[in-house]
C-alpha cells in the first residue's frame, strides 16, 4: 500500500507547475480572460508535448499513461487558472479512445494527442441546456443532445458563444443533430473525464487558500500579521481541511478509473462533489481573509473565484452527486427532481 | 500510488482475519463497568498469547517487530470485525513506546512484558483542572525527598484509573525553570499511599474517567523516564503515538457506525428523504476522506520515520464526522432519540467530547496553521 505519487508522476506535476507558471502568470491570465480568447503560441507549445494524449494509448499517438496522470496535469491547469484547450482536447480524447469506431479513431486521436487540433466537448447533461467548452476554434466536437453520443465537425452543427462570470475558458451552445455516433459504451470516459476536472477544482482551490495564507502573512492590522489571529488563522486551516479532504478523493478516483473500477461509479461522485464544494468554499474564504482588496476587478483572486464557481457546476452539479452517493452508500436510487 | 495490498500484507491480513474469525469474543457486556474490563482484560491475554499485543514493537522487547502498515492492517481487521478493544490500550499505545524510547534496561524489563500481558493496566496523568490546551502549565508537584520524589497535586480526564497499577505522570520538579523545562515524566505507582481516584460522571451517565488527589505520595527516582527537567519531550513522544496508534481504527469505526445508521434510516422509511440523503452523502464522503487521508499520512509518516504535524487534521476530521453522524441518528429517531439508555442516543453525547478529548479542534486548528501553513503564532 502507497498513497503517494511516485518518481515519474511527480516529476509530470512538478513539470506541468513551473512550465505553466512561467507562460500563465497571473498579467497573462488577465490579458487573455480580458480579450476571452487563448494565446495560440502557447498552446501550440504545451499541446505539442503531448498533454492532451497523455492518457491515450500509445497504438492512437498518445502516451499509454492513466488517468492518474491526466489529473495531476488538470491540477496543475487549475492551479494556473490557466486559459487552455488541454481538458476538452484530453476528454475528447479519452471519450473517442474508449467508444469511438476505429475511423473515428484513426481519424482524430494522432492529432488531439499531439496537440495539432483541439476539441469542444458538453460539459453539462443536455437536458441542462447543452453548455460547451472550447467548442468554438475546435477541429471536432463530442457532445449530446440527449440521443446518444456523436462527433461532428464545425460545419455541421450550430455554436452561439456564451459568456459566462468565468472568462478563463471559452463557453458556448451547440444546437443541431449533425454528425455521427459514437458507437461505444462512455461511462468509463464519462467517470475519467469528471475526475480529470475534479483534479482542476483541486488544483484551483490550492492556489487559492495559497494566496489566502500569503496574504495573512503579510497584511498588518493592529500592529502584527492578521494571520496571527485566530479569525483569520483558523479560517486558513479549514481551507486546507477542505484541499486535502477533495485531494484524497480525487487522487483515489483517478486511481480506480486505472485500476479498480468495480469502485468508479461511487469514487468519481464522491471526487466531484467534494472537490466542487472545496473549490467555491476555499475560494470564497480566500476572499474574505483578503478582505475589500479582493473585491475589486484589479486582483486576480476574482479569476479563480468565477472559475471556480462556473466549474463546480458542470459536469453534474455537487448535489446530483451527492444523491449518487446516498444510492451507492446503500439508501437505493432516486432521481432528483431537476439539476 | 497503488492502494492495493502486496502479497505480503495481504498473507498478514488473511491471518489476522483468520484468526479473528475463530477468536474474536463479541461485544463486550454492558459498557463501563467492572465485568466490561475484566472481559477486555482476558481478550487481551489471548491476544497476547497470539502474539498479537504489541504488535510493532521491536520483537527482543516481546512484540512482533511488524510494520506501521501492518499494525495498522490490524488495526482496521480488529474494527471491521468489531472485536473490542484490548484492557490496556494506554500502556500498549503509549506507554510501552514511551518506555521503549525513552526507558532504561531496568525500566524495559521491568514494565514491558506485564503491559502485552495486560497484567499491569496503565493510566495517563496529563491534564489538570487548570491546565487543558496549556497542558505546560500544569502545577501538579514532586519535591526531592530520599532517593525519590513526594508528588501533590491534582489530576483530571484520567481514564482506568481506578483499575490502573502505573499512571504516565507529569509532575513540576522545577518551579524555576521556564514551564516546558521543569516537568518531569514518572512512572506512578498508584497503589502508593496518598493517593485517590474518584471517578468522574459525564453527560453519558457513565464514568470512563476519573480525578486523582495526590498528597505527598512517595515515588523512587528510578521511576524518572528520561531526565529530570526532560519530561515535556517524553509526553510529546506520547501524545505522537497516541494519535498515529489510534487513528486508522477510529476511521473504520465510524464507518461502522455509518452502516449502522445507513441500516435505521431504511428501517425508518426515511430512504428517499432527499435530506436525509444529501446528509449521508456528506457523511459518506467524510468517512471515505478520513479513511484515504489516514492511508496518506500513514504512507508519509513510513517515509519519514515520526508522525507529522499533519495528522491533525485527521482528528480533527474524525471528530466532526462522527459528531456530525450522532446529529443524524437523533434526527432520524426523531422523538425515540430522547429515551435514555438508547445505543443511539449515548453514542450521540458520547460524540460530543470528540472535538476535546485528544486535542482540542481549536487546538488543533492552530497546529495547522502555524506548523503546516507557517502562518505566524499568536504568541
Amino acid at each position: 500500500m502507497n498513497f503517494d505519487l511516485n518518481d515519474e508522476q511527480r516529476a509530470i506535476k512538478d513539470t506541468a507547475r513551473e512550465l505553466l507558471a512561467s507562460r500563465f502568470k497571473l498579467d497573462k491570465v488577465r490579458e487573455l480572460a480580458e480579450s476571452g480568447s487563448y494565446d495560440d503560441a502557447i498552446w501550440k507549445e504545451i499541446g505539442g508535448l503531448g498533454w492532451a494524449g497523455i492518457a491515450v494509448p500509445e497504438e492512437h499517438g498518445g502516451q499509454g499513461l492513466g488517468i492518474v496522470e491526466l489529473m495531476l496535469l488538470c491540477e496543475e491547469v487549475g492551479y494556473a487558472c490557466a486559459p487552455l484547450p488541454l481538458f476538452s482536447s484530453a476528454a475528447a480524447g479519452l471519450v473517442i479512445a474508449s467508444a469511438g469506431s476505429d475511423e473515428q479513431r484513426e481519424r482524430w486521436l494522432p492529432e488531439l494527442s499531439s496537440g495539432q487540433v483541439t476539441a469542444g466537448i458538453p460539459a453539462t447533461a443536455p437536458e441542462d441546456d447543452s453548455v460547451m467548452i472550447d467548442a468554438d476554434g475546435a477541429a471536432v466536437l463530442a457532445f449530446d443532445r440527449g440521443e446518444g453520443p456523436r462527433l461532428a465537425e464545425p460545419s455541421e452543427v450550430e455554436i452561439s458563444g456564451l459568456d459566462l462570470i468565468d472568462r478563463t475558458r471559452r463557453y458556448s451552445q451547440l444546437s443541431g443533430e449533425g454528425g455521427q455516433e459514437i458507437p461505444g459504451e462512455i461511462d468509463w470516459a464519462l467517470a475519467a473525464i469528471t475526475i480529470a476536472f475534479a483534479g482542476e477544482l483541486t488544483g484551483l482551490a490550492q492556489r487559492a487558500m495559497e494566496m489566502a495564507v500569503e496574504y495573512a502573512r503579510d497584511r498588518e492590522q493592529f500592529g502584527r500579521p492578521i494571520g496571527a489571529y485566530q479569525g483569520v488563522s483558523h479560517a486558513c486551516a479549514k481551507m486546507l481541511y477542505d484541499v486535502e479532504e477533495a485531494r484524497s478523493l480525487t487522487y483515489y478516483a483517478a486511481w480506480c478509473a486505472d485500476a479498480q473500477p468495480e469502485s468508479l461509479p461511487l469514487a468519481a461522485s464522491m471526487a466531484k462533489a467534494r472537490a466542487s464544494e472545496a473549490a467555491w468554499d476555499v475560494a470564497a474564504a480566500s476572499l474574505q481573509v483578503h478582505g475589500g482588496i479582493a473585491f475589486t476587478w484589479e486582483h486576480d483572486l476574482q479569476f479563480f473565484l468565477k472559475r471556480a464557481r462556473v466549474s463546480s457546476g458542470l459536469y453534474g452539479t455537487p448535489r446530483r452527486h451527492r444523491n449518487r452517493v446516498a444510492d451507492i452508500a446503500g439508501l437505493g436510487s432516486l432521481e432528483p427532481a431537476t439539476a | 500510488m497503488d492502494l492495493t495490498l502486496t502479497t505480503s500484507e495481504q498473507a498478514f491480513r488473511d491471518e489476522i482475519r483468520g484468526w479473528l474469525e475463530q477468536n474474536n469474543p463479541g461485544a463486550a457486556p454492558v459498557a463501563g463497568d467492572d465485568a466490561e474490563f475484566e472481559f477486555r482484560r482476558g481478550w487481551q491475554k489471548t491476544m497476547h498469547e497470539a502474539g498479537f499485543a504489541g504488535l510493532s514493537w521491536p520483537e527482543e522487547y516481546g512484540g512482533r517487530g511488524a510494520s506501521m502498515i501492518e499494525q495498522s492492517i490490524f488495526n482496521q481487521e480488529l474494527a471491521l470485525s468489531r472485536a473490542p478493544m484490548p484492557a490496556n490500550v494506554l500502556g500498549l499505545v503509549m506507554g510501552g513506546p514511551v518506555v521503549i524510547a525513552h526507558g532504561d534496561t531496568e525500566q524495559k524489563e521491568r514494565y514491558l512484558e506485564p503491559i502485552l500481558s495486560g497484567e499491569e493496566i496503565w493510566c495517563q496523568g496529563f491534564s489538570e483542572p487548570d491546565s487543558g490546551s496549556d497542558l505546560a502549565s500544569l502545577k501538579t508537584r514532586a519535591v526531592k525527598s530520599n532517593g525519590g520524589w513526594r508528588i501533590t497535586g491534582q489530576k483530571v480526564w484520567t481514564t482506568y484509573a481506578h483499575e490502573a497499577k502505573w499512571c504516565m505522570l507529569l509532575a513540576r520538579t522545577d518551579p524555576e525553570s521556564p514551564k516546558h523545562r521543569g516537568i518531569t515524566y514518572f512512572i506512578f505507582d498508584m497503589e502508593a499511599d496518598g493517593v485517590e481516584v474518584r471517578p468522574l460522571r459525564q453527560i453519558t451517565g457513565e464514568a470512563e474517567f476519573n480525578e486523582i488527589f495526590f498528597e505527598d505520595a512517595y515515588v523512587p527516582d528510578e521511576n524518572v523516564v528520561g531526565e529530570v527537567g526532560g519530561g515535556w519531550q517524553v509526553a510529546i513522544t506520547t501524545l505522537m503515538f497516541e494519535r498515529a496508534g489510534l487513528g486508522a481504527a477510529a476511521a473504520i469505526s465510524v464507518s461502522n457506525s455509518l452502516d449502522d445508521l445507513i441500516a435505521l434510516i431504511r428501517e425508518r422509511g426515511l430512504a428517499e428523504d432527499p435530506m436525509v440523503r444529501d446528509r449521508v452523502a456528506r457523511l459518506k464522503m467524510g468517512v471515505e476522506a478520513l479513511r484515504l487521508g489516514g492511508m496518506r499520512t500513514l504512507t508519509r509518516t513510513m517515509k519519514a520515520g515520526i508522525p507529522g504535524p499533519e495528522g491533525s487534521l485527521g482528528k480533527w476530521e474524525w471528530a466532526s464526522v462522527n459528531q456530525e453522524l450522532g446529529e443524524l441518528a437523533m434526527d432520524v429517531l426523531g422523538p425515540a432519540a430522547a429515551v435514555d439508555g438508547e445505543e443511539w442516543t449515548y453514542r450521540f453525547l458520547r460524540s460530543r467530547a470528540n472535538s476535546i478529548e485528544g486535542g482540542t479542534t481549536e487546538v488543533l486548528k492552530n497546529i495547522v496553521a502555524e506548523r503546516v501553513l507557517g502562518l505566524p503564532k499568536l504568541r
